[in-house]
């Protein structure tokens, strides 16, 4: 079936589908949502208000069965930084909503009354439903509900209290094929999505499916790309210990943030270790290997038990455990699980609400280390709204500014995650100059400047960072659009198969013949249109800057600082 | 001619550990290299990733001094 936009207006609870502009044509996942958000939001609009729209975006292969091809682009203005926002997940949601023939779902509007809605997504367009029973209700009650209500084939998309409460730290839940969570976490889009008085969103594609131009081709090209990622080492690493393999040699390059961000390495580094954990799903009868979503040939997630051998918590990544371990001195996994369940299912956004901690802990509100104190102000306070949990349920920024605190590491508002810039720096570059804040996924420098993926380029010195980091952001918005995991990087940095079988495939299902400077120039133009929207909304280079104390305070090990001028990092956009 | 050895710490990770260890100090020669241990330990160097040598990126050509720490680890990523 042919795609098209379907739109729904919050304010006179209305829907319409509408055939896709020709200039959106050529677009899905972060290059459509961020082509609409700047297309149809006023960049200086309230991020909370009726003007911001919250545009929903399959990748250009997601509803194929391309390996890895399931990720969901989300997009608006962000409450957190203010900047334009795309926030990529796992989950079922992205194939289903391609086979319901959604290219864009764009929610825009406002309801004027105090009524929560749910949406439901079909072939046949979106209905707008008042909702009741599940409102208040965590991420874990709203899938287990609706699972009994709708059966549990459904894809699901949905807020917690968090979102509900608009809080800067709210994310957006996505429904994975076993009923677990995945999360488009960062920068608040939860609160957007609450502010619409949208609980969450349904999506039924019927018998929808997804057209191939050229099936042949398109089979041909699926084999090479498919054995291109299996066969990479770093693919077989991901599925043995998950993405937290990387706590040990983070810590080891003296690049961990620990105690917010007062030094390199932490003490109880073995203890929350992937290997660790490695052992401790085994000896607890969890899972190993589990996929985010149908056709992910890397399987990085896992299914993490507690000590009695239930279930705990799945998806538990490496930023995850950093945060709430090393830059809280949490070195007792079980908490970490603990808390990293409790956000999914409240609705918060690991890495923000956790490096929000760390800030609240140099405040002196609890203690570095009481994981068991993390827990009870997660339950006590930010799911039920305190004002102490609203503080830190807005982020690190809110918890800094409410409590004087100046090592409050974030750029644009945004939590910076898992890799101290001063130690490593071309992800200092990336943090500085990224359009949506500080976000390691927008130009992962760490495989160059640590892992040996792609080259190597030494983490201490300056040389060559400015140009790492816009290689890869550049790379990375367009990997973004077509719907496939960013996990395909490793073995497409690597593998001269790897990339030209993505370019097949996405031609093969459009009838197309886009070359690699096509993709090249897509990632170029995302990068230039979203920056476009930022400076619309009154964003400057001053704002492309890491914090003071990156610059004043040594990192031990290395005793290093950041120490790129601005005019160095402005230099990142000379393209 | 007496040879002088060397104390160095060899840490290990993820898979590499299997069958292996974690941590363990070692007395090496003055000519051994990076390369000499990890053949040493029975692991192919293709299947290394990274080698650090006090918290730095080295090679396998590398000599290690008295005291330092070493870290072999196959390749590995995430993010």
């Amino acid at each position: 079936m042919a795609d098209k936009i379907f739109r729904v207006n919050m304010t006179n609870l209305t829907s319409t589908i509408e055939e896709v502009p020709p200039a959106w044509a050529g677009y899905g996942g972060r290059g459509l949502t961020s082509t609409i958000v700047s297309a149809e939001v006023e960049p200086t609009c309230h991020p909370l208000g009726p003007k911001n729209k919250l545009v929903i975006a399959p990748g250009l292969l997601s509803g194929t069965v391309a390996a890895n091809s399931g990720r969901l682009s989300i997009g608006a203005k962000s409450p957190l930084t203010g900047t334009i926002k795309e926030a990529n997940s796992g989950g079922t949601a992205a194939q289903l909503l391609a086979r319901a023939g959604v290219k864009a779902l764009i929610i825009e509007g406002q309801p004027k009354g105090d009524t929560w809605y749910s949406l439901a997504v079909t072939p046949e367009g979106v209905t707008v439903n008042e909702e009741t029973e599940l409102i208040g209700k965590g991420n874990f009650a709203v899938v287990d509900a609706l699972t009994k209500r709708t059966g549990g084939k459904q894809g699901l998309i949905t807020i917690g209290p968090a979102g509900e409460m608009k809080m800067g730290g709210a994310n957006i839940s996505i429904k994975d094929p076993d009923g677990g969570l995945r999360s488009s976490g960062r920068g608040g889009l939860g609160a957007v999505l609450g502010s619409k008085k949208i609980k969450f969103i349904a999506i039924d594609p019927k018998d929808g499916k997804v057209a191939i131009a050229d099936p042949e081709k398109f089979r041909e090209a699926n084999k090479v790309f498919a054995k291109a990622l299996v066969d990479h080492p770093v693919s077989q690493a991901l599925g043995q210990y998950g993405t937290n393999v990387l706590v040990n040699i983070i810590n080891e390059s003296g690049g961990l943030p620990t105690q917010n961000f007062s030094k390199g390495q932490f003490a109880g580094h073995e203890a929350i270790s992937g290997e660790t954990m490695h052992d401790t799903i085994l000896a607890r009868g969890g899972r190993i290997k589990h996929n985010c979503h149908p056709g992910c040939v890397i399987q990085c997630s896992q299914v993490f038990n507690d000590a009695a051998g239930n279930k705990l918590t799945s998806g538990f990544e490496y930023e995850s455990i950093w945060a709430m371990g090393a830059d809280c001195c949490v070195d007792n996994l079980d908490h970490i699980a603990q808390a990293d369940k409790l956000m999914d299912d409240i609705g918060v956004d690991t890495i923000e609400t956790s490096v929000a901690f760390g800030v609240a802990m140099e405040a002196g509100v609890l203690a570095f280390g009481d994981g068991a104190g993390v827990c009870r102000i997660l339950q006590e306070d930010i799911a039920k709204g305190t004002p102490l949990g609203r503080i830190i349920g807005n982020g690190a920024g809110s918890v800094g500014r409410a409590f004087g605190i100046t090592r409050v590491p974030v750029v644009k508002n945004q939590a910076i995650p898992a890799y101290d810039p001063r130690a490593i720096k071309g992800i200092g570059i990336t943090y500085a100059t990224s359009t949506q804040g500080a976000d390691h996924t927008m130009g992962y420098t760490i495989a160059t400047n640590i892992l040996g993926v792609g080259g190597k380029l030494d983490p201490l010195t300056k040389e060559g960072q400015v140009e790492l980091s816009r290689n890869l952001q550049i790379a990375t918005a367009a990997i973004d659009s077509t719907g496939m995991c960013l996990f395909i990087a490793f073995a497409a940095l690597d593998n001269a198969t790897c990339l030209p079988a993505l370019i097949d495939l996405i031609n093969a299902k459009y009838g197309l013949s886009l070359t690699g400077d096509d993709v090249v120039n897509l990632g170029k133009y995302i990068l230039r249109t979203e920056r476009a929207f930022n400076t619309a909304a009154g964003f400057t280079s001053a704002d492309d800057r890491l914090p003071e104390f990156f610059y004043l305070e040594p990192l031990p090990p290395h005793n290093v600082v950041f120490d790129f001028t601005g005019k160095e990092i402005d230099t990142f956009w000379n393209f | 001619m007496e040879e002088t050895m060397k104390r160095i710490t060899v840490k290990l990770f993820a898979y590499f550990r299997d069958n292996r260890f974690k941590l363990e100090e070692r007395e090496i020669s003055e000519e051994t290299t990076v390369g000499d241990i990890v053949d040493a330990l029975g692991i192919d160097r293709q299947e290394v990733g990274v080698l650090m040598v006090n918290s730095r990126h080295t090679e396998f050509v590398y000599r290690p001094a008295a005291g330092d720490v070493l870290a072999i680890f196959p390749v590995v990523g995430g993010g």
